[in-house]
């Protein structure tokens, strides 16, 4: 067993420095790594470019590091329910690609399957396809669309053991799978990290080797952006 | 003349036995209580899930398990996760039957525009681009006209596009309508609408052929 687990956040940050491209798994608030953001921000590292689906609220999750101005640039699909990033992408502070959520999580899975390009239907005809090639395969038309690249990705899972080994839980998946091996470096932060041989191999989601550096979370906060409930009749 | 609720109730006549189908933020999320039911439908939302629930009771939520609004939800037996990519191997790949979404505007060669109005709202494109991109059956839920008055209902778009030529039908507070090759053709009425009101409220192109139905809910 090839042993990844690190004892702090500190330790599964180490080498993060400013202008890097990170990866955050997470959709909304839903299964972002909570400790590595606070862990960036406690840095105060900046110029950073973040690649992730969204980019929080206004003092939660990537809101966090826009709120210090740590964040040069946004690579994201859905960036509402945020006012500083709107006020600082409106005012010219903050540079903002947006781009098809498939498309993202597709550029992140090329990087990670060592693909350096995906064609995908997304966008042809839109603005997201202006001085993008274009090629036509049976009758379609379609964009082609670069694998990221990035310095680390961070990513949240539910259980993981030393080995790197990694098990999601619900809606909470979206990103982090894409993201886990996609950059140079993939810190995997759990809320449970489990003795090796504990979690079953028939249902690992995440292998070990897609993970450099794993810890268990101090604590999860794991904010609801929109509760809906039903009451009982 | 139509409520966001009748919209939903008329676009949920149209989701048949056996589909897998993906429905949009705001009307198209409404769709999803009015399908009848005696038959077996599953609800796939992008975030990663496959047989969505109604919302948990209060109490009973969980962070873990929301659909693309962000909201909470509960799965219903059969449900599964998955990852983003897998997903939208499910969008790309045209393994979902139907798709529902709301559009800012609709042009007649079947054009959506639906994800910025430049300068006043840039909040993304989410799935939108994916799922019109690829789906072979999408249906637009949208209110015919604009605060204003003026016609969504276009020759062609003014704002940024989410796809083009991708939209099949198009259900309104005012009619059904059909994108075709010579323009929008109107199949039904909303309950007290008539022909000339749609006409009046329609810029692009409208294809009218003999009686028009009024739309049964």
């Amino acid at each position: 067993m090839i042993n990844k687990k690190v004892n702090s956040v500190n330790d599964a940050t180490k080498g993060i420095s400013d202008n890097m491209t990170f990866m955050l798994g997470g959709f909304g608030l839903s299964g972002i790594p909570e400790n590595a953001i606070a862990a960036l921000v406690k840095s105060n590292i900046k110029g950073l470019t973040c690649i992730s689906n969204n980019a929080g609220v206004d003092d939660f999750g990537l809101g966090l590091l826009l709120h210090q101005k740590q964040i040069k640039k946004m690579v994201s699909s859905y960036v509402g329910e945020n006012d500083e990033f709107e006020r600082q992408m409106l005012s010219g502070e903050l540079d903002v690609e947006l781009i098809p959520q498939g498309t993202l999580a597709e550029r992140c899975r090329a990087a990670q399957a060592g693909f350096p390009a995906i064609f995908t239907p997304a966008g042809y005809g839109t603005e997201v396809a202006e001085g993008k090639e274009t090629r036509e395969f049976d009758g379609k038309m379609y964009v082609l669309e670069h694998a990221f690249k990035a310095d680390f990705a961070f990513v949240k899972a539910w259980k993981g053991d030393a080995a790197g080994n990694l098990v999601f839980k619900g809606t909470a998946r979206n990103f982090n799978p894409c993201m886990a091996g996609a950059a140079k470096i993939t810190v995997a932060e759990v809320e449970e990290l489990v003795p090796v041989g504990e979690l079953d191999p028939n249902q690992i989601h995440i292998p070990g080797i897609f993970v450099q550096r794993i810890f268990q979370g101090e604590k999860y906060e794991k904010r609801i952006e929109q509760r809906t409930v039903r009451t009982k009749e | 003349m139509l409520d966001k609720i009748g919209i939903a109730k008329r676009i949920a006549k149209e989701v048949q036995d056996g589909y897998y189908v993906n429905l949009g933020i705001g009307i198209p999320t409404l769709v999803a209580n009015y399908v009848r039911d005696d038959i077996e439908v599953e609800f796939q939302s992008e975030n990663g899930v496959l047989g969505m629930g109604p919302f948990p009771f209060d109490g009973e939520e969980d962070a873990d398990i929301i659909n693309a609004g962000k909201q909470t939800i509960t799965t219903l037996p059969g449900a599964s996760f998955f990852d983003s990519a897998m997903s939208f191997a499910m969008i790309r790949g045209q393994h979902v039957d139907l798709t529902i979404l709301g559009a800012m505007e609709v042009s007649e060669n079947g054009d959506i525009a639906n994800w910025k109005i430049p300068g006043k709202m840039v909040k993304g494109m989410g799935g939108a681009m994916d799922l019109v991109a690829s789906a072979e059956n999408i249906i637009v839920a949208m209110m015919h006209t604009n605060k204003r008055g003026e016609s969504k209902i276009l020759k062609q778009c003014s704002l940024p596009l989410t796809g083009v030529g991708c939209v099949k039908k198009i259900v309104t507070n005012l009619a059904v309508l059909e994108v075709t090759d010579k323009g929008f053709k109107l199949l039904e009425r909303a309950p007290g609408v008539s022909v000339e009101e749609i006409e009046n409220a329609t810029e692009g192109t409208l294809i009218i052929e003999g009686d028009i139905p009024e739309m049964s809910l």
